[in-house]
């Protein structure tokens, strides 16, 4: 079990990622804010506890790699990336601007620490299934992490990707599914219904781990619990919030891709601001 | 190495001399690597073959991430497949990024003669060309696979190259010095251009001969890299002649026809004419000079088109 420290310190970090994410998306600009807000915690226990990442060397082959086959909430991954110090703060609020390296999907020539081209839905797990392939050709230690949707485990190449990485074996992947139950157009079981998840990625050869995706706790446990598992892939199933920490955008497919007025993102900002402080003073009674 | 009259044989011998020379290549296969020859590689280096089943959409995702850390994947299927199936993954996680992976596009254009429509491609070049930074290269013969996939190693960016299932003559000029671009003559003439790649050829070279006893003379010109198509080579090329005749194991639309009259634009030019499939699938047959002949590819149709451009006809 982590300790409560580092618990503390994630959770803080998972705070200011909703904070940066705001400042990205800003007023009048649309941005990905409902699947991005589900992985704020997933994220935080990535980059700042579970990955081997040297941000001072975003490029260092002996580095752990994170991938969102689910390219359009890349504004998790810039905000991670911006305190981290791998992407200059500065460009957070020209996010999605002409020129800016932070782009509407995934685009690793543009942006420092970005490790593929993903967006179009269903690829990154296969993205990385070849790198985890290759790390072990090489003999190398490390570890690739891929965060995909539960809307898009209706994109075949998923479970092509699936059935490969079982029938190779690959156990330097962990795959994570962020299962917020909504996806562009409305609740994922309205769109398409696809039952049994954890079932599914069992029938496929993976162990499966079923978390509270906010609880950072559980989150670390399972992060490590599934480094450990030998001869096959493991999958972290997230059960998750869409929009997690902004009242309005919550369980809300108008916030899959939506725009703060004014208004809103003023609420975003002092509900965030309401969090803090409860959060402090919440680690100040422990 | 020898080249082995069948370019896919060659391109699989050739693939395993590669792997000799550079560790980093792999290979990956969906299942049809009989046909493709990636069976050869898989027999030298099992630990870097990968046999992805049939899962063409994986394989070529897969084969960026084997990309972005360090390796060369060099991945089959059939053109049809290769370039059709995965489209999309080789746009987005290959094309975008500019990574350094080959597709083999094997069994193209007619050359599964016995399959029919579904796994005969008339579209690659044109589905492949379109995609912003990558090559897309298609010999024509034995000879020239080689010298081709020797570059493959340190070209940069995504490369799709045609393969042929036949016996195709050899008639490269083994002793020139090759790179990736270059355009070969491979017969001069000062008053027609037959432009060519892959077996269409050696179907020019006989136009050429049919022309001759008319007391035409054409050059013969192997348009082998499609794209970056060189295209100062190419106008300085066809410079001087009256007619251009380009042809293809391909669509008229959007293949090597299009892209040379794409890289003539702007310039004043002789007349062009495309010979080759005209907008249509395939068809089953019992050998490929006879599916060859019912599309109108060969000499002759070349020859012909020729002399309807000068109006001897």
């Amino acid at each position: 079990m982590a300790d409560t420290a580092t618990i503390q310190k994630l959770e803080r970090l998972a705070l200011q990622l909703r904070f940066d994410l705001v400042e990205m998306i800003g007023v009048g600009k649309a941005g990905h804010l409902g699947g991005s807000s589900s992985m704020a915690e997933i994220v935080a226990c990535l980059y700042f506890h579970a990955m081997h990442y040297n941000p001072a060397n975003p490029k260092d082959p002996e580095r752990d790699r994170f991938l969102l086959s689910k390219g359009h909430c890349v504004l998790i991954q810039y905000a991670a990336l911006v305190e981290l110090g791998v992407i200059p703060r500065e460009e957070l609020k020209k996010a999605k601007t002409l020129d800016c390296c932070l782009q509407g999907h995934p685009d690793m020539d543009r942006t420092p620490g970005i490790e593929a081209v993903t967006g179009s839905l269903g690829m990154g797990l296969s993205v990385g299934l070849g790198m985890a392939l290759g790390l072990r050709l090489d003999g190398r230690p490390n570890r690739v992490y891929v965060a995909v949707g539960d809307g898009e485990l209706s994109e075949g190449q998923i479970w092509e990707a699936a059935m490969a990485a079982a029938a190779y074996k690959v156990d330097n992947i962990t795959g994570i599914v962020d299962f917020n139950h909504v996806q562009a157009t409305g609740p994922t079981k309205e769109i398409l219904h696809n039952p049994d998840i954890a079932k599914k990625w069992k029938a496929f050869g993976w162990e499966v781990l079923e978390i509270d995706g906010h609880n950072i706790g559980q989150i670390l446990n399972a992060l490590e619990k599934a480094k450990k598992v030998a001869g096959r892939p493991a999958v972290i199933i997230a059960e998750t919030v869409k929009g997690k920490g902004f009242s309005f955008a919550e369980n809300n497919a108008a916030f899959h891709n939506g725009i703060f007025t004014e208004d809103l993102y003023r609420q975003a900002l002092s509900e965030l601001q309401a969090q803090r402080t409860a959060l402090e003073r919440r680690l100040r009674r422990r | 190495m020898k080249p082995h009259p069948n370019m896919r044989e060659t391109y699989g011998l050739t693939l395993v001399e590669l792997g000799r020379e550079n560790r980093d290549i792999v290979a990956l296969e969906a299942d049809l690597g009989k046909s493709t020859r990636s069976v050869l590689f898989q027999e030298a280096f099992p630990d870097r073959y990968f046999q992805m089943g049939i899962a063409e959409q994986n394989m070529a995702a897969a084969a960026a991430g084997l990309a972005l850390v360090g390796k060369i994947p060099f991945i089959h299927s059939f053109a049809v497949f290769a370039a059709g199936r995965a489209f999309d993954q080789l746009r987005t996680t290959n094309c975008i990024p500019s990574l350094k992976i080959r597709i083999c596009g094997s069994s193209y254009g007619f050359s599964d003669f016995g399959d029919g429509k579904t796994h005969q491609s008339v579209e690659d070049i044109a589905i492949m060309r379109s995609l912003p930074n990558m090559t897309v290269l298609s010999p024509m013969d034995s000879i020239e696979t080689i010298k081709m996939m020797e570059c493959l190693i340190d070209w940069p960016g995504p490369v799709y190259i045609r393969i042929n299932r036949s016996d195709l003559p050899l008639l490269f000029p083994a002793d020139e010095p090759y790179s990736i671009g270059k355009i070969t003559k491979l017969r001069d003439g000062s008053d027609v251009a037959l432009v060519a790649a892959g077996i269409m050829v050696s179907r020019s070279l006989e136009a050429a001969g049919i022309l001759a006893e008319r007391g035409i003379f054409a050059r013969v010109l192997n348009l082998s890299t499609i794209k970056p198509l060189n295209r100062e080579a190419l106008i300085e090329a066809v410079m001087g002649v009256r007619a251009i005749v380009v042809s293809e194991e391909h669509n008229i639309i959007g293949g090597l026809g299009g892209a040379v009259l794409e890289a003539l634009r702007a310039v004043p030019h002789a007349p062009v004419e495309i010979v080759g499939i005209k907008d249509c699938f395939g068809t089953s047959a019992t050998n490929y000079d006879e599916i060859l002949a019912r599309f109108g590819l060969t000499g002759s149709a070349i020859a012909g088109a020729a002399m309807d451009l000068l109006r001897l006809r």
